[in-house]
């Protein structure tokens, strides 16, 4: 199969995809979740634009996020208040052109080095817009930002886009153009020179790019879809505030682009539905999940620094081949320890955090996985640390059986 | 006025020095190992949530000891066992393990000590007034800050020029591949650099604990400003980090005493030409000069006032 025909075939699956998640998940909680994870795959994908294909590690790539967003909210506030015949969908577009601009002039200045120096010209500028956003009350609205409604626009052949429904419709589409759209741009001649400048800047200049024009431009169009991205959030919860500018955005954004894999065009889509996915859903379980995600970042870069599209690809040609399954058995037995490992884990937390932050009001009982205790026993901790530590060395064990599989899977492999 | 000059130079002269103990460590490791450490503020943190627990158990001055130690102990086994590993993956793995690191401290003091300050106190034997001047005092408690720091720059200079450890650490800097070839264990070198560093940021946390504020967010106040200090004073230069920390304390001591506002200067114009930033007063604007100076260092002079190179 050509390449074109399985790009074709993908983008129709991912189209269809988007069309038919809101049937298979209906509840209320889903589309809140679709709608965020829609958002953020194009802000990941954006940020993967500058770190993954150009090499370029940002800090403050929320800034144009930001911008975008309150861009677009001012635009919608705007377009009610005067009445005019601007539908909700052209919002998104506002925002691009936002971040296009911010792109272009913050990008003149920080693209000219690579390397630390350009992500500590990121780190500076995000810093300062941010603290700017503090100051200027009447564009970034001080603590409360900028509210607005999507309900008073005109109507888009009857739509008003009151229902989250209607939203998440709005968001996938503009979802997909742009997923569409960053992914022609690295087939691009100028998508190549992107991936050039990162792996050999001399030779790119040799070969007559300016690696500064190469980074400034692919700058300014990251910045740009990441301005689409904050012009779908303002849509999606009619406000905007300084939070969305600041540095804990930029920091999530890397997070997400970099468990999710950034050698790989589909890695952010990952690592951004992954993470949406479990802050919604951690953040009501536990009030450590801040820390889990924190852990689970160290924990990618130290081991899978390919991410999950890394881990996910090298398995590729031993599932062409077939070979997949003399993995199996090994990583059966991987999975106990792991498993193990991670209940461990996450049981020494939880207890920890029952004990030193909510002990003094609720009292020492808690409850975890369904089972009720008393947290100052002995009992629950000895078998937690039991669990991490035996899985730990259980894992350390079986490590030389998955890397004899993989060396066997690989030479049989090379011989059919 | 001359009274605010005096005392403004004094407390800027003191956030300085404050400044250059973590960033002289910061710079340091920079230069030898090329990690731009994320954490480092965190450390700082550390020290003043170590020291606070330490005096809240046994006494502070034990606190003052044993709590950079232990720091420093920390860091020691986070380059071995954390960042020795991601080094082979290169510099930006070694730049993301130090975020998460960041972020990894940050939640769990947050799960220990709680989200709110503590109440980590001045010892009384150092709560007293140390002297008077213009009718406005001056507590003992800053001038032993201020000592300690001049005291811990006096012990830095010492060892870095006069001793053995300081030479090959000198030459660790410039020529690791050389020094190595010379058969010192540069891993180990590197190793004790980091676990140095973290302890003399520890230290700064120690001291800084009760005279500002002891609380989680303490690390992700300070450690931009950190990275400002060594990029303005050029990466890898001990005595640009010096000045800039310096300059950095002073502008931004002065800009929060002067508290004024291009209103207070060109009267009602200043709102007609800039809108509402007319009226915006220096002190609100304090927070954000470290960044400007950080990005037109970087746009102008990429090396820093101090260094030669630039990444």
């Amino acid at each position: 199969m050509s390449e074109t025909i399985r790009t074709t075939i993908a983008f129709a699956l991912f189209a269809i995809a988007l069309a038919l998640a809101p049937v298979v998940f209906p509840s209320g909680l889903a589309l809140t979740m679709m709608s965020l994870m829609g958002v953020m795959i194009i802000f990941a994908l954006s940020y993967n634009m500058l770190l993954g294909q150009t090499g370029l590690l940002s800090f403050g790539h929320a800034v144009y996020y930001g911008l975008g967003g309150f861009c677009a909210a001012h635009a919608m506030n705007y377009v009610a208040r005067n009445k005019l015949g601007v539908p909700l969908p052209a919002i998104p577009i506002v925002g691009a052109v936002a971040g296009l601009f911010f792109g272009a002039l913050l990008g003149a200045v920080s693209t000219r080095r690579a390397g630390t120096v350009f992500s500590m010209i990121s780190l500076g500028i995000g810093e300062l817009v941010a603290a700017f956003a503090g100051i200027q009350r009447s564009f970034f609205g001080g603590e409360d930002g900028i509210a607005t409604n999507r309900v008073k626009l005109a109507p888009f052949f009857g739509y008003k886009f009151g229902p989250q429904i209607q939203v998440y419709y709005l968001i996938a589409f503009w979802c997909f153009v742009c997923v569409a759209l960053m992914y022609m741009l690295t087939r691009t001649p100028f998508g190549r020179m992107c991936n050039a400048v990162r792996d050999n800047p001399e030779r790119a200049e040799f070969v007559g790019y300016s690696t500064q024009r190469v980074r400034f431009q692919a700058f300014m169009l990251s910045a740009m879809f990441a301005g689409v991205a904050g012009a779908l959030a303002a849509i999606n919860f009619e406000l905007m505030n300084s939070q969305a500018i600041g540095a804990g955005t930029s920091g999530q954004v890397l997070l997400m682009t970099f468990v999710g894999g950034i050698g790989h065009f589909f890695g952010p889509i990952l690592g951004a539905m992954l993470i949406t996915f479990l802050q919604i859903s951690l953040s009501d379980i536990t009030k450590a999940w801040m820390l889990y995600f924190g852990l689970l970042f160290i924990l990618v870069v130290m081991f899978a620094p390919g991410g999950i599209a890394g881990f996910l690809s090298i398995h590729q040609p031993l599932l062409r081949n077939g070979r997949i399954f003399k993995l199996a058995p090994s990583y059966l037995m991987a999975s106990v320890p792991l498993v193990a490992l991670v209940l461990g884990m996450i049981a020494l937390i939880e207890m920890a955090h029952h004990m030193l932050v909510e002990a003094a009001s609720d009292g020492a009982k808690m409850r975890l996985f369904g089972l009720a205790f008393d947290g100052a026993s002995p009992l629950p901790w000895l078998v937690a640390a039991a669990l991490f530590f035996g899985g730990a060395f259980g894992l350390k064990l079986v490590w030389p059986r998955i890397d004899e599989a993989w060396a066997v899977a690989q030479a049989e492999g090379k011989k059919a | 006025m001359l009274q605010l000059i005096t005392f403004s130079t004094l407390n800027g002269v003191l956030y300085g020095m404050l400044l250059f103990m973590m960033a002289s460590g910061l710079t340091l490791i920079f230069s030898m190992m090329g990690v731009l450490n994320f954490a480092h503020a965190s450390f700082y943190m550390i020290g003043a949530y170590f020291g606070f627990e330490i005096s809240r158990r046994i006494g502070f001055w034990p606190g003052f000891i044993v709590a950079p130690l232990l720091v420093g102990v920390v860091g020691a086994l986070i380059e071995r066992y954390g960042l020795r590993r991601v080094h082979k993956f290169g510099h930006v793995a070694e730049l993301l393990f130090t975020f998460g690191l960041a972020f990894v401290i940050e939640e769990l003091v947050n799960m220990i000590w709680g989200k709110l300050p503590v109440d980590y106190r001045v010892p009384p034997s150092l709560d007293f007034v140390a002297f008077r001047l213009f009718d406005t005092t001056y507590p003992a408690y800053r001038m032993f800050m201020l000592a300690t720091a001049i005291a811990m720059f006096a012990f830095l200079i010492l060892v870095l020029k006069r001793t053995r450890v300081g030479l090959i650490i000198q030459a660790s800097l410039t020529h690791p591949n050389m020094v190595a070839m010379l058969g010192h264990d540069v891993p180990t070198v590197f190793m004790a650099v980091f676990g140095v560093g973290a302890a003399l940021a520890g230290l700064a946390g120690v001291i800084a604990g009760p005279a500002l504020v002891t609380q989680p967010a303490m690390a992700a106040l300070l450690g931009p400003i950190l990275f400002v200090v060594i990029v303005v004073g050029g990466l890898g230069s001990l005595g640009g980090a010096f000045v800039a920390s310096l300059l950095i304390g002073l502008v931004q001591t002065f800009a929060v005493a002067i508290n004024g506002s291009l209103k207070d200067v060109m009267g009602p114009v200043a709102t007609t030409i800039f809108g509402e930033l007319g009226g915006v007063t220096l002190a609100q604007i304090a927070p954000l000069l470290p960044y400007l100076m950080l990005v037109l260092v970087l746009i102008f002079k990429p090396t820093g006032l101090f260094g030669n190179r630039e990444s």
